[in-house]
């Protein structure tokens, strides 16, 4: 039987008044923030899209950027806070180079799942949601891609993969280190 | 070879899982060297996805499969003929012939894999927009009396009468309605929205479209999880199309009636699947479950009636518009009428999408549809419903997929999504397993889901690993469940019980508890 994945420990540190999360945005950044909250401006709802956005486009959502959500969408600083950390696709830390969501559910599992699961983390020297050390690579596990039928899948960087084999896994992986050298 | 020549290449995320852009690009490429001329269309999947890529020519005689291809294969296919429709090793003949193709009862599914799903030309050719045409005609109770007529049932999984719901919202009165498309498809074994929404998204702007006439909503939104970012891709393309042309907007083909729709992007939350915890996120905030009462039809998004429906269940709509409630109900058996779309995943030798009426049997989409498990190994369980739902036994096999007489051995027919285990699997881990989730994915409001499944977790890790007080345990366990049953707040803790009950009742060996006699397994 594999070792259950344990659940993350719980992340205080953006609500926390550290220094850190009272620093501003650099220019550029914030920006690209006010530049996204302006396009999202009367939109009902648009919590969601504009955080979306400023992930897609600052490849996190820094903390440093809760506050002016906050304010430019009247919420509290709470409110923003609480539904990036409450909704897993969110983070507030940079991704690695590549970032890796490997389907941990049960159609994956009948095919082997979890034996690749071990053998990914083994080849990736690190563990599921984390980034390697030298930051090639964030391993996550995800809960269906909708390819169950070609079990096991991932998707890296939004392409998908499926019936994938430990030897496939490798050889894709590989094939992204050549795409960046 | 003389004559342009169209080859189908599927756009589809499970043929692009498998390498489907390489074979495009060799196929244009192949074809340019040979100087022959090609047209390649990017179609939906045909949903025999163990052929995937599976790439069909268009001959005099039809269209022709050929697959899995690879793109090493591609010179080899020119060079047998392909163009012609010749034999191959990889070729199967034409395609609608497919023995797993012929045998289904393709409505909802009817242009999937067929069309390219971005051309409106295609879909209008396809019978698209005859429903919509048609209900423009209809005053909003004729519409909801054709689809309860219909006997169309909620396809996400709670199987609650369609027209019923639209009633409701139709009777409330307001000055903004929504009409809101689930198509957060997080259960596992479950693809079918995917591929209908990759495959043919404006049949399901058009049914969103007969809906929002149907209750009186201007206004709709399709959330759908970040985790389909293909789907996402392609719905906003569709919907672009559908504006452009006229079927969407403040006047839909000159009827002074307007439908909005827009494309809302999940987050990674499996609760998020749940209606009303959808409509928290949709508004912006944490998908934490609302009680109910008020229901969505009376209080939903923004406060306003609201009708939320399945991606499947709105992209039926259409076809019960254009061909009568009566052609669609005379498929089925009991009170679950007309098809669904099935989905074969995990373990089998021919994985796919297989739409039949109700009333067909596990074991006939196991073995005749599926060949049987991919390993060669026996099967030995089988997830129904996705991730709350019951692991089957081989004796409930021959049970007809009903909604009722699923209901009636504690298993739920859900989404359709059909998960076969062979005989290695685990089912004290599978049941673990389902505990785990639940505790990863519980929105956190009510004490039974949240607690309860962390619980029940602990609980199954000692029955597994001490023998001396197992038989306490397991009672422990049957507590907890029926407490998560009883009092949850949603689905997530009120059925994360039964694959864990269903577990412990037909394979108690897995737990290290005596075997189910014989007998008794039925």
């Amino acid at each position: 039987m594999t070792r259950p994945t344990p659940l993350p420990p719980a992340d205080f540190s953006v609500e926390s008044s550290t220094p850190k999360a009272r620093a501003a945005l650099p220019a550029a950044q914030l920006a690209a923030v006010q530049a996204i909250l302006s396009r999202h401006a009367g939109q009902p709802g648009s919590l969601l899209p504009v955080l979306h956005d400023v992930q897609d486009e600052l490849g996190c959502i820094p903390p440093e950027a809760v506050s002016v959500i906050a304010q430019a969408m009247q919420l509290s600083r709470a409110e923003v806070h609480g539904v990036i950390t409450f909704y897993p696709h969110y983070r507030s830390t940079p991704a690695g180079r590549h970032h890796i969501e490997l389907c941990r559910a049960e159609a994956c599992q009948s095919m082997g799942a979890n034996a690749l699961a071990a053998h990914a983390e083994r080849r990736l020297s690190c563990h599921f949601k984390a980034t390697s050390a030298d930051g090639r690579y964030t391993l996550d596990p995800v809960y269906c891609l909708g390819l169950c039928a070609q079990s096991p899948a991932m998707m890296i960087d939004g392409q998908p993969y499926a019936r994938l084999t430990p030897e496939r896994f490798d050889a894709i992986v590989e094939q992204l280190d050549e795409v960046r050298a | 070879m003389n004559g342009l020549i169209t080859i189908y290449v599927p756009r589809d995320a499970a043929a692009l899982a498998v390498g489907a852009d390489a074979v495009a690009r060799a196929v244009e490429a192949e074809a340019r060297q040979r100087g022959d001329q090609v047209r390649i269309v990017r179609n939906g999947s045909r949903g025999l996805l163990w052929l995937e890529p599976l790439v069909e020519v268009v001959t005099d005689a039809g269209r022709v499969a050929y697959g899995p291809v690879a793109p090493a294969d591609v010179p080899g296919l020119f060079e047998a003929g392909w163009l012609r429709g010749a034999p191959h090793d990889l070729c199967h003949g034409p395609t609608e012939q497919i023995p797993y193709l012929a045998r289904q009862q393709r409505l909802t599914f009817a242009r999937v894999g067929i069309i390219d799903p971005l051309s409106l030309a295609d879909y209008a050719a396809h019978d698209g927009w005859r429903g919509l045409r048609r209900a423009l005609e209809l005053s909003p109770q004729q519409i909801i009396d054709e689809v309860k007529a219909s006997g169309l049932r909620g396809r996400g999984g709670a199987a609650f009468p369609t027209g019923i719901k639209w009633q409701t919202v139709l009777g409330a009165e307001a000055a903004q309605k929504y009409i809101v498309c689930n198509a957060d498809e997080g259960d596992s074994g479950t693809f079918s929205d995917r591929m209908l929404m990759e495959g043919d998204p404006c049949a399901l702007i058009e049914g969103m479209a007969i809906a929002g006439l149907a209750v009186g909503a201007t206004r709709g939104y399709i959330y759908v999880r970040s985790e389909y970012p293909h789907a996402i891709a392609a719905l906003e393309a569709a919907i672009m199309l559908a504006e452009q042309a006229g079927w969407l907007g403040d006047d839909i083909q000159g009827s002074g009636r307007a439908f909005h729709l827009e494309v809302r992007k999940g987050a990674g939350a499996y609760i998020c699947g749940e209606e009303t915890s959808l409509l928290e996120s949709l508004e912006g905030k944490r998908g934490l479950v609302r009680f109910k009462p008020p229901l969505p039809a009376i209080q939903g998004l923004f406060g306003q009636p609201t009708v939320v429906n399945n991606v499947i269940s709105l992209a039926t709509v259409p076809t019960i518009l254009a061909n009568g409630a009566k052609a669609y109900a005379d498929y089925g058996m009991g009170r679950s009428l007309g098809t669904l779309p099935f989905q074969l995943a995990g373990n089998l030798r021919q994985g796919g999408l297989v739409e039949r009426a109700f009333g067909l049997t596990l074991r006939e989409l196991l073995y005749d549809f599926g060949g049987g498990s991919a390993s060669g190994r026996p099967l030995r369980a089988v997830q129904v419903g996705g991730p709350l739902g019951a692991y089957l036994p081989e004796s409930q096999w021959d049970i007809p997929l009903d909604y009722e007489a699923y209901a009636g051995v504690s298993a739920m027919v859900g989404h359709g999504g059909i998960v076969a285990f062979d005989d290695t699997v685990d089912l004290a881990h599978m049941a673990r397993y389902a505990m785990e989730f639940c505790a990863i994915e519980s929105c956190g409001k009510c004490t039974p889901c949240r607690i309860g499944s962390v619980r029940g977790t602990e609980v199954i890790d000692r029955i597994v690993a001490e023998p001396a007080t197992r038989e306490s345990q397991v009672v422990l366990l049957r507590d907890l469940c029926d407490t998560m049953l009883a009092g949850s707040l949603c689905a997530l803790g009120g059925m994360a019980p039964y694959p864990v009950l269903s577990a412990l009742n037909h394979f108690p060996e897995d737990f290290g508890l005596a075997p189910v006699p014989a007998a008794a397994a039925d």
